[in-house]
């Protein structure tokens, strides 16, 4: 299988998208002349022609209204937020239309918009330009949040998603733009709403999703051979609609759970993880669910200590530790 | 209610205000003196500028010199990756803060976006915990919690650096707001780039300012470009223009003639603080570097373009060739100037480099103040739950 990075399986999906169907356009700031401000509409432009690589201008609020608008008309607008931490610019038009115009109408217009971008911390922009907003927005019905963790599944799922007539929220990560991974030659579909066991064991279940999957899978893998701690990882991959049956199923397996996420505790999706695992599965654990996300604070820039403030695998390895021998 | 939306005349003038009080040492350019340069600006007899001494002049030149260097020195630092993140100069704008805020009484207020380090300078923050702030250490104007784009001093009336474009504007008129309803005689100005007037925020900013005659100037400083877009690309009609449709004054100004932003800021300035009336000015300058220290430049201007703007109309350099023609300045100062402004760019990475990191007990600091101690953070979950 060929090896590609993150960035060129998103780039790969759109291309392939635009060519199959012709009401597919891409809008956003910086996705055409400059190809992109982290670079994953490379060579769209050139390919597919400015009326379907569209520049716009600095108007979130704007742009993203005016494509669920134009998603109502039956046009299947993939609009790149230069970083999702803009989402709050255009949040009207994302809870109040996209996420509510099915439901309003009585099932009568669709909305299949596909919002995408990078998001999460990590690369020591501070504060504005960090956020994690994934909760957030899952907590809007009617709405799709997809978060993918691997070339493969970023392809997979943000094909699927330009195809679903619902909006979906599609989170990218920054850091994992350059990680390489094996993705099929030939067209294939990853469907939203199922979650994926990135890593078999019995001792632990980390549920993760995003970046921290790789992390804990680095976590896992130095578990297992200095403590023999067989560990799985249960990525989610689509925050809503959400796979719990899988997580539930690895929790029956191993009876232990670690949460790891990218969000800061508080009303996360963690928290949501959490209830429902105790609520449908409180028989199978034999000790309580953990959880490890960001430190409880804006992002902070300080380079070297921002990487202490999110996870990563050091104190993923910590964590899991103390969720195996509670 | 009718008013006007012409171009602003300079109303009538009183003293000038003197320039922002000095902050360590000096500096000057070197760049090769440009072709053609008018040796006099219009706007030098302006009464704003013909008040200034010459001790003021040179102050407003150093000023403009100590903030390249500032970067030149922070841009080398962010090379040998010392600095993360963002990195967005400034150069090539620096009469612009300097202009205006050079202008500024002790009422009148600054905000401006993520291209924050000429603002910070010009407003008299010293260089030191600037650069700091950069290295992301706990000496830093923010604590190393900003960042490059986050730069704070309220006590010098400095609102920030913010990194939502166009997200500061509302601010900025929120501040005139407060100036306004403590029934002070200051202004407000907020900055912003050219792109960001596209953002419906600022619109929102504009509708409130002029409906409530709030003392706040909108100050659009055109570089050309919103990363890789430039204005043709971006903007629809003219920028300065849609203050017409709020029923604003609107007023275009040359960028590169210090004596110009200071002539026409000073007469919207004296407008806003004694009748309260809100303006939008558009500047017209240019930035040398990429959008950030990131950005190859390459896909949306060419090299000529910016050399062309560097020969003919280097603020600093037209600054220093008006001044050594109205003998306030000599080469030997220049050269002084000049020096001073490195080794003061150099002091300040050697400080930024001894200081320490924050730690990570410092991440939770901040967030609350009413609770911003180490008890309340290790609470088991209460405030901070981690
Ligand atoms: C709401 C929002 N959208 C997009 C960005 C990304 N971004 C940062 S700066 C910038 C260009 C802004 O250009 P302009 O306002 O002209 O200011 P300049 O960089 O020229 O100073 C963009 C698109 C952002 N920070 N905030």
């Amino acid at each position: 299988m060929p090896i590609i990075t993150y960035r060129e399986a998103l780039r790969h999906a759109m291309a392939e998208e635009l060519t199959r169907d012709e009401n597919v356009v891409i809008l956003g700031e910086e996705v055409a002349q400059f190809r992109g401000a982290y670079k994953v509409t490379e060579g769209l432009l050139e390919k597919f022609g400015p009326k379907r690589i569209v520049d716009t201008p600095i108007s979130e609020a704007g742009f993203v209204g005016m494509g669920v608008g134009a998603a109502m008309l039956g046009i299947r607008p993939v609009i790149e937020l230069m970083f999702w931490s803009f989402y709050s610019v255009a949040f009207d038009q994302i809870v109040n239309n996209a996420a509510n115009i099915r439901y309003m109408s009585g099932g009568q217009i669709n909305c299949p918009i596909v919002i995408r971008g990078p998001a999460n911390g990590g690369t020591n922009v501070g504060a504005t330009h960090s956020h994690t907003p994934e909760n957030i927005l899952a907590h809007h019905p009617g709405v799709k949040v997809v978060v993918p963790a691997t070339p493969h599944d970023a392809k997979g799922l943000l094909k699927s998603a330009i195809r679903d007539n619902d909006p979906v929220f599609f989170l990218e990560n920054t850091i994992l733009y350059g990680l390489e991974g094996e993705v099929p030659a030939e067209e294939y579909l990853v469907p939203l709403g199922h979650a994926d066991i990135k890593r078999e064991g019995t001792d632990l279940t980390i549920v993760s999703y995003g970046r921290p999957v790789i992390q804990s899978l680095a976590a896992a893998q130095q578990l297992q051979q200095e403590h023999g701690l067989s560990v799985e990882i249960v990525d989610l991959r689509t925050i809503r609609p959400l796979d719990i049956d899988t997580v539930l199923k690895s929790v029956a397996k191993t009876h232990r759970v670690l949460i790891v996420e990218e969000q800061r505790p508080f009303a996360s999706v963690g928290s949501q993880l959490a209830y429902m695992i105790q609520n449908e599965a409180f028989d199978e654990l034999d000790a309580p669910i953990q959880r490890l996300g960001t430190i409880d604070a804006p992002a902070i820039y300080s380079p070297p200590v921002e990487i202490e403030q999110l996870p990563n695998s050091q104190r993923i390895l910590k964590a899991a530790l103390a969720a195996a021998s509670a | 209610m009718s008013k006007k939306k012409t171009d602003a005349t300079p109303e009538k003038n009183t003293a000038a205000k003197a320039a922002p009080e000095k902050t360590g040492s000096a500096s000057a350019i070197s760049a090769t003196p440009p072709e053609s340069v008018s040796a006099t600006s219009a706007s030098a007899a302006a009464p704003v500028n013909a008040a200034l001494s010459a001790d003021e002049r040179v102050e407003l030149y150093r000023r403009m010199v100590r903030i390249r260097r500032f970067e030149e020195r922070s841009l080398r630092a962010y090379q040998s990756k010392k600095i993360g993140g963002f990195l967005h100069l400034y150069i090539g704008q620096e009469a612009v803060a300097v202009g205006c805020c050079s202008l500024m009484g002790k009422d009148d207020h600054v905000i401006t976006a993520y291209r924050d380090h000429g603002h910070a300078i010009a407003v008299g923050m010293d260089t030191k915990p600037l650069m700091a702030e950069l290295y992301g250490k706990v000496t830093g104007c923010s604590k190393g919690k900003g960042g490059s784009m986050h730069y704070f001093d309220p006590t010098r009336n400095f609102w920030g650096g913010h990194g939502i474009v166009g997200g500061q504007v509302p601010l900025g008129t929120g501040l005139a707001y407060a100036i306004k309803y403590r029934g002070l005689k200051g202004a407000a100005m907020a900055f912003m780039g050219d792109g960001a007037v596209n953002q419906g925020a600022v619109h929102e900013a504009y509708n409130l300012a002029s409906l409530w005659d709030l003392p706040v100037i909108f100050v659009i400083e055109n570089n050309g470009y919103s990363m890789g877009t430039s204005q043709a690309r971006s903007s629809a009609g003219e920028l300065a223009t849609r203050a017409a449709g709020y029923d604003m004054k609107w007023e275009v100004i040359n960028g590169h003639d210090l004596y110009e932003v200071r002539a026409k800021m000073d007469a919207l300035l004296r407008r806003a603080r004694e009748e309260s009336k809100p303006a939008v000015v558009e500047i017209k300058t240019y930035r040398y570097r990429g959008h950030s220290v990131a950005d190859p430049d390459k896909t949306y201007r060419n090299k000529a373009e910016i050399e062309e703007y560097q020969r003919t109309k280097d603020p600093i350099t037209l600054f220093r060739t008006m001044l050594l023609a109205e003998g306030h300045l000599t080469d030997e100062l220049v050269d002084k100037i000049d020096a001073e402004a490195r080794s003061e760019a150099d002091f300040a990475a050697d400080f930024a480099e001894a200081s320490p990191f924050p730690t990570a007990d410092d991440i939770q600091r901040d967030v609350y103040w009413e609770a911003d101690n180490p008890a309340q953070r290790v609470s088991g979950g209460r405030l901070f739950f981690n």
